[in-house]
């Protein structure tokens, strides 16, 4: 009989082994998956783990799309770090679009490059601004901050799909529900030619850098974190449990809005009711794969990515469903909650009559 | 010869990381009172555990009058005629004594159960009304409750885990006579302590474990406290030095403190007054849960509530001030929860610093400030090292650490600040009796330099030992202090049922007509006031 015995002391190795046994797992459930889909497993594989790393602009598709994943984990980690639990960075995610998307709209052909400061801006406080409501609603009321935070994405979603069908629609679009293509000098800049890779990268490894810091080095950082892991030792300490809570959603709101700027001034290039592509959820398990650690959510974002990418491949090329991505993410997350108990609980066999 | 009630033979249980229990032998014979004595973490519980079923040893064998038994759960344990009476109390609130009493006895009709309760409360001198919902109890009285529920199953072998802990003196004298004629009418117990007095006292047998070994078999009432204590920790304790000291100007004066409890199952802290006084040890004895967690909440500044002007340091009124700027002025605490209050669990011993010390902070103004790593791990390690911490070094994550070593590191944080005022609960608490007596020692070393110390703790022989002055807490109201050196045993367990002054009679009787909260700790002492 396999039985689970608790550690004394939870197990350095299985920290860092948890996440890759529970890629294995996710490649071989997926393996099965395409097998019983009737399709060859190894060319399934091939779309979700080769061909997006395969050559340079995949690549760099890889990272257009790593980057607003990346972003809003950053802020996601702060808020779980502290204990707060932001479920609705799709929200801040689509109200950051929006602000920047209205800022994108009011340049004209003459207006300069650095229209895109003004741009990131307003997404970022974009984001902050929708967070705030379920900052001022807990703070204030005592709010659930999953549920209200989780239910101001749809709200946000009906804000987007009113303003690209009423206000702001294209007026030479055909009657569909999207603004007018925003101006070039509103995109932002790209890093290379030939790929769609833009400073946003760079902004995103410099939050990683910028997290970093904040957390392990700054007591502002370390009281935020102990609000989270020890609630009553922060009251002893004097940190304040509303500050961290303001901070924490200021942040993640600010990081999500950041990166609907970037997607709608970038990739997207004008609103749509296509803006929420479910980032901001996914974002959640990037962030919980990559261990809430700077540095650990880079490489949880990528694989991330590749489900998305894969996805998208499965689909044109396999005619399978998109939901694969949707598929695999879970399984990541399911296989990597199960490992996790491995770091707590090591396996033992026991004979009968032992126990 | 008689067959033993209770036979343990070469009883081992192990533990990932730790053996509680390595070959332990255990005889109890029929109406003997048998005492398990060891420090915190010898092994104790897990033992009795084994013998209530609630535990599966990994060898030995349990033999109960003879006979070779397998205790599969507390159930076979009573069928058995095994009981326990823990030391945290198996009751419902909501429920009266008799409701709470009939749900372990199902066959039973309510008022069965009902008359055999009064019917065991008198022929035990145990007064309790079968009627009053739990929560209206004192701890006292729970405890005669979880004790009339383990009579009434008939054991021959009762066992007590640190029944006194939460008693007043005067009820550890009732308790005791209960058991005195329990064990006069054949019944065996088994008596689990470290106080030592209590045990020569009431045992005429005694089991001493230490690191789950049995060190020592012997009859307590012939032996001294020494001798037991050499048993039990392999050393004698150290002897404090209680220098005499003229106290100094008033560094911490309350007055009027009145404040209503914050959760429904706190306690209101009511007109409040007490001085601390440079160079002396002041200290607030009294059973727990009678406002002491308010009261210290309300000091520290994690409840900043108080009424303005009610707390003052020297001559700052500090009541509305919050813990980090109270801690500027010089106010250290440490409280009585060690993990997830005075330490985080999962941080490293450097990071928990950081709650009270800012030393390795610079650049005060960017987000609450630098750390300075290798500043912080050389302040860790200097603390651990002067007061003597048994830990993996700066890097050790808090819950590594056992309680008194963990005590030991949050005391030293706090005392290494060189306070101006000094704060502690429960100082020993969970602590081994060497850890003790180097907390107590530090405290005495803070005071002699010319620190203003309050202590609160349950244990009174610790408050006699440290103090200069004491207070007692009963209800959320403080008595009047009291020299330590005028201080009795009677008199502050007298105190610790607030019978001091007309005033807490009042309140009592107030609480008692109104039922709105647990009502006074000994209502025959109460009859006999009005």
């Amino acid at each position: 009989m396999l039985k689970l015995e608790a550690r004394a002391e939870p197990s350095g190795a299985w920290t860092y082994a948890s996440p890759l046994l529970a890629l294995l797992i996710t490649v071989l459930i997926g393996a099965l998956m395409f097998a019983a889909l009737g399709k060859d497993p190894l060319k399934g594989l091939e779309m979700f783990f080769w061909l997006p790393i395969h050559n340079a602009y995949a690549l760099g598709e890889l990272l257009v799309k790593a980057t607003p994943l990346l972003i809003i984990a950053l802020g996601l980690a702060v808020c779980f770090r502290s204990n707060v639990w932001n479920i609705g960075a799709e929200g801040q995610y689509i109200i950051g679009a929006i602000f920047a998307g209205g800022i994108a709209l009011l340049a004209n052909a003459d207006s300069s490059r650095w229209i895109v400061l003004p741009i990131l801006l307003a997404g970022v406080l974009g984001g902050m601004l929708w967070a705030s409501i379920t900052a001022l609603l807990r703070d204030r009321f005592h709010a659930n901050e999953i549920l209200v935070s989780l239910m101001l994405v749809y709200v946000a979603v009906q804000v987007l799909s009113y303003l690209v069908s009423g206000p702001w629609k294209d007026p030479m679009g055909f009657n569909f529900p999207q603004s007018k293509t925003f101006e070039a000098a509103t995109r932002i800049p790209r890093l290379f030619d030939g790929s769609r890779v833009s400073i946003g990268v760079l902004l995103a490894l410099l939050s990683v850098a910028g997290l970093w810091v904040f957390l392990f080095r700054t007591r502002a950082g370390l009281a935020l974190q102990v609000g989270g892991l020890a609630p009553a030792a922060a009251r002893y300490a004097g940190f304040s449990s509303r500050k961290a809570l303001w901070t924490a959603l200021l942040m993640s709101g600010g990081a999500a809005g950041l990166a609907g700027a970037l997607e709608v001034a970038g990739p997207i290039g004008q609103l749509t009711p296509y803006v929420p592509a479910g980032y901001g959820f996914a974002a959640i398990i990037v962030a919980f794969v990559g261990r809430l650690h700077p540095v650990g959510m880079v490489l949880s974002a990528i694989l991330m990515s590749m489900f998305y990418i894969g996805g998208e491949l499965a689909q044109s090329r396999l005619g399978l469903t998109k939901s694969l991505t949707g598929v695999f993410q879970g399984l990541l997350l399911f296989s990597l909650l199960a490992c996790d108990t491995l770091v707590n609980y090591r396996l033992k066999w026991q004979t009968r009559g032992g126990r | 010869m008689t067959t033993p009630r209770l036979q343990l033979t070469g009883i081992t249980k192990r533990y990932p990381s730790v053996v509680a229990n390595s070959d332990v032998n255990l005889t109890v014979m029929p109406g003997e009172t048998h005492a398990v004595l060891g420090e915190n973490g010898a092994g104790k519980s897990t033992l009795m555990k084994i013998i209530f079923g609630a535990v599966k040893p990994d060898a030995g064998e349990v033999r109960i009058n003879g006979q070779l038994m397998q205790i599969r759960n507390p159930k076979d344990a009573r069928a058995n005629g095994i009981s326990m009476v823990f030391q945290h109390f198996n009751l419902f609130d909501t429920l009266t004594v008799a409701e709470n009493v009939w749900l372990g006895l199902a066959r039973d009709s309510l008022d069965q159960v009902r008359a055999s309760i009064v019917a065991k409360a008198t022929e035990y001198g145990l007064d309790i009304d079968p009627e009053r919902p739990v929560h209206t109890l004192s701890v006292g009285e729970m405890q005669r409750v979880e004790i009339i529920r383990a009579l009434l199953t008939r054991p021959e072998l009762l066992i007590l885990d640190e029944p006194t802990s939460v008693l007043t003196p005067q009820a550890v004298e009732k308790l005791f006579v209960v058991l005195k004629k329990l064990a006069s009418e054949g019944c065996s117990i088994l008596y689990i302590s470290h106080k030592l007095h209590e045990i020569r006292e009431l045992c005429n047998a005694c089991t001493v474990l230490r690191a789950g070994k049995v060190t020592g078999v012997c009859n307590p009432s012939q032996e001294s406290n020494a001798s037991l204590s050499r048993l039990m920790i392999g050393a004698e304790p150290l002897q404090l030095q209680h220098r005499a000291q003229h106290a100094g100007t008033v560094v911490l004066d309350v007055n009027g403190l009145t404040l209503a409890r914050e959760d429904q199952f706190g306690m209101d802290l009511v007109d409040i007054g007490l001085q601390v006084r440079a160079g002396e040890v002041v200290g607030i004895a009294g059973v727990s849960g009678n406002g002491q967690k308010e009261l210290m909440f309300a000091l520290s500044g994690e409840d900043c509530r108080a009424p303005v002007g009610s707390i003052c340091m020297g001559s700052t009124d500090v009541s509305a001030l919050h813990p980090g700027e109270r801690r500027q002025l010089g106010l250290h605490f440490v409280p009585e929860e060690r993990l997830g209050r005075g330490a985080v669990p999962n941080l490293s011993l450097a990071d928990n610093l950081l709650l009270t010390r800012t030393d390795s902070i610079s650049l005060p103004k960017f987000a609450g400030g630098w750390i300075k790593v290798r500043a912080l791990e050389q302040h860790a390690a200097h603390i651990i090292s002067d007061f003597n911490v048994k830990a993996g070094g700066p890097r050790a994550l808090a819950r590594s650490l056992s309680g008194g070593n963990l005590q030991k590191f949050i005391v030293g944080r706090e005392i290494d600040a060189r306070p101006r005022l000094f704060i502690v609960s429960q100082p020993t608490w969970g602590v081994d009796v060497g850890a003790a007596a180097q907390i107590r020692g530090a405290i005495l070393a803070l005071r002699d330099a010319g620190c203003a110390v309050l202590v609160v703790s349950e244990e009174l022989d610790e408050l006699f030992e440290i103090s200069d002055r004491l207070h007692v807490m009963a209800k959320g109201r403080l008595s009047p202090s009291l020299p330590a050196a005028e201080a009795t045993v009677e008199k502050i367990g007298e105190w610790m049922s607030g019978l001091w002054d007309v005033k807490v009679q009042q309140h009592l009787a107030e609480l008692e007509a109104s039922g709105a909260n647990a009502a006074a700790c000994q209502p025959g002492v109460l009859h006999a006031q009005a």
